[in-house]
């Protein structure tokens, strides 16, 4: 009885009607173009890259692919060859781990000296964004051999007498950073984009209502802007941690590049291609470590959201 | 409005007022601060280029002087033109044009259709490929990149023209295309469902709701999605050079001024061979002529740059690029 009245109902979400057939249709209508591509040129090839990785790459008139001695071969061969690994990939979630605080922090005092009320202020957006459009490869090679890339003043003894009490697995990757200074901060241009854009979604009123209640703009920074951009952070720090993973400059990156094409006789495609899921391996761990420390507690929401209540 | 000094007694808490600011004012010493920061943050971002486009006018003698670190002591344009021969510029600039405009244009316009499909239309599977896009987006570009050069090759459109890059950019996996995706996605999803359901009831079809309701409202995300696309092919390098292929020969196929930027030196010494040999030291490569080479190629994007910022930095405010 129960199941009848329901197939006469209209409104009933489990009933396909007409309409709703229309609507995935055109769903699927919109997205074909990038469906078929992405089968193509994502999921095939990830599922071939995969099973390369499983498997010997023999170049016999077209791919042909022979059985290794066990399947996991060439995972355990990225251990054992790559010797510099460890030390390549420590290095790295170093200068992580130093770079993220300092491009999430900084881009965010810029977005909002951007967004405050500033004389020149399209002068400065100008300027700000410049890196965002020059910032790449070979510019960026070209300027580093050239020695631009460097803080003039950090060149002279002083930081190094700075650091000189610290154990050098730690003072070498500072000084690092702040050699690399500038680049950090070419970097971060679409960091400053995406603050800049959340920035304009806060509401004004909400600020002048908390003016009213006595809040300096010190506290109105903690208390509105930080938890409202909490999910920007989160997603900033994602793009971050991809492009820095991902980007052509990153030394493991050149590791496996060079595994891959420089050596192709004696490593081979499926030895790079184990190695590179083994690094895609690596980077979910990160990302999910950022996603971890960074996500929004919900019952911290509930008490923000209450204290925006208070507030009106 | 007149000035007036407050009286007398009143005048210290007047003058910390204006030194320390008020809750609706700044004070002079915050004023002096952020101007301050500004400014130099805004040498660090100019710096390189500035640096770049001084030393691209020095000769030689320059380049040796300490003293003349910034402001050369006779411009020269020389530089300029070695560099413009090297890289064979205005052939070059024609042929990047060539692959990053269309590129774009193909780029944007199925992105945009990816996009309002994603925002607008619920249908099964839905999150599926929701998940596959985003992982499109976080998987090293490495990891694929192997089949999908055997993939190109099995295909045979690897021959230096511009089918590997409209192909691609058509199925929606051009460069960074998961990012102008997600970027369409966001913008349409704020775009009210009713706007689009009161064409529909006037009669107008899903295909003509997007073309005349949807696509005009997106403009401010369609100029953003335009100029980031055109940057992100302008400069890369790596996946260029798969899709050109092997050969990579700008006499031969296309080329663009970041290839070639990247293969200076070989193409410097290639050029001025005989001269390099007879003559060992005047026609040397140095520094400056390698600064004209990185400033003739990022000139046409900061041109664009400058006459576009305008409309780049306002579209910006409205796209709203990051969603909720």
């Amino acid at each position: 009885m129960a199941t009848k009245k329901r197939e006469k109902n209209p409104h009933d979400k489990r009933r396909i009607t007409k309409r709703k057939l229309r609507e995935w249709f055109y769903g699927y209508l919109f997205l074909s173009p990038w469906i078929i591509g992405v089968c193509i040129f994502f999921v095939y090839s990830m599922v071939t890259s995969l099973n390369y990785s499983v498997h010997k790459i023999v170049f016999d008139g077209g791919v042909q692919t022979q059985p290794l001695e066990f399947w996991y071969k060439n995972y355990v061969d990225v251990f054992t060859l790559e010797t510099d690994l460890p030390t390549t990939l420590g290095s790295f979630t170093i200068s992580l781990v130093l770079q993220l605080p300092i491009i999430i922090s900084f881009s965010l005092i810029i977005a909002m000296l951007l967004n405050g009320s500033i004389r020149c202020r399209s002068m400065f957006r100008m300027i700000f964004f410049l890196p965002v459009i020059i910032a790449t490869g070979p510019v960026m090679n070209m300027l580093t051999a050239q020695g631009v890339a460097t803080v003039p003043m950090m060149s002279d003894g002083s930081l190094a007498a700075l650091l000189g009490g610290l154990p050098s697995f730690l003072s070498e990757p500072i000084t690092e950073l702040f050699n690399s200074l500038i680049l950090i901060l070419w970097n971060s241009g679409i960091q400053i984009l995406i603050f800049l854009s959340g920035l304009q979604k806060v509401s004004n009123t909400m600020y002048e209502a908390a003016k009213i209640d006595g809040a300096n703009g010190w506290e109105s920074f903690w208390k509105i802007t930080l938890p409202i951009l909490k999910p920007i952070i989160l997603l900033n720090s994602v793009y971050t941690v991809v492009t820095l993973a991902t980007g052509g400059t990153n030394e493991i990156i050149e590791l496996i590049y060079s595994a891959t094409y420089l050596t192709p006789w004696t490593k081979g495609y499926s030895y790079g291609m184990a190695f590179s899921w083994i690094y895609t391996a690596i980077i979910a761990v990160i990302l999910v470590v950022v996603f971890l420390l960074l996500k929004e507690k919900s019952d911290k929401h509930v008490v923000y959201e209450k204290r925006l209540v208070k507030l009106h | 409005m007149r000035f007036k000094l407050p009286p007398k007694g009143a005048r210290k808490d007047y003058y910390k007022k204006v030194m320390m600011g008020s809750n609706d004012r700044r004070g002079v010493i915050m004023s002096v601060v952020v101007y301050t920061l500004l400014i130099t943050i805004a040498f660090i971002y100019l710096y390189p280029v500035l640096y770049m486009f001084s030393r691209s006018l020095m000769g030689k003698n320059d380049l040796l002087d300490v003293a003349a670190k910034w402001i050369p002591s006779s411009v020269t344009l020389n530089n300029y033109a070695s560099a413009i021969a090297t890289m064979d510029y205005w052939n070059s600039l024609l042929k990047n044009l060539a692959i990053a405009l269309t590129s774009t244009l193909c780029q944007v316009f199925v992105c945009s259709l990816v996009g309002y499909g994603f925002a607008r239309y619920n249908f099964p599977g839905k999150m599926l490929w929701m998940v596959i896009l985003i992982l499109s987006f976080l998987l090293p570009a490495q990891t694929i990149a192997v089949p999908n050069f055997l993939l190109f090759n099995s295909m045979n459109i690897v021959d230096g023209t511009l089918k590997p890059f409209l192909i691609t950019a058509i199925l929606g996996q051009g460069f960074k295309s998961c990012l102008c995706i997600l970027i369409f996605y966001n913008f349409h999803r704020q775009v009210p469902q009713s706007l689009i359901e009161a064409a529909e009831i006037d009669g107008a079809g899903h295909i003509k709701a997007y073309f005349q309701i949807a696509v005009p409202l997106s403009a401010a995300a369609i100029v953003v999605v335009t100029l980031f696309s055109f940057v992100w092919y302008w400069n890369e390098v790596d996946l260029v050079r798969t899709y050109l292929g092997s050969t990579n020969d700008r006499n031969v196929g296309l080329t663009t001024l970041m290839l070639e930027l990247n293969k200076f030196e070989d193409s410097y010494n290639a050029v001025y061979a005989t001269h390099a040999q007879s003559t060992t030291s005047t026609n040397r490569l140095n520094d400056a002529i390698k600064m004209a080479g990185t400033m003739l190629s990022i000139a046409p994007m900061l041109l664009m740059y400058f006459f576009l910022q305008k409309q780049f930095v306002e579209s910006v405010d409205k796209a709203g690029i990051t969603g909720e």
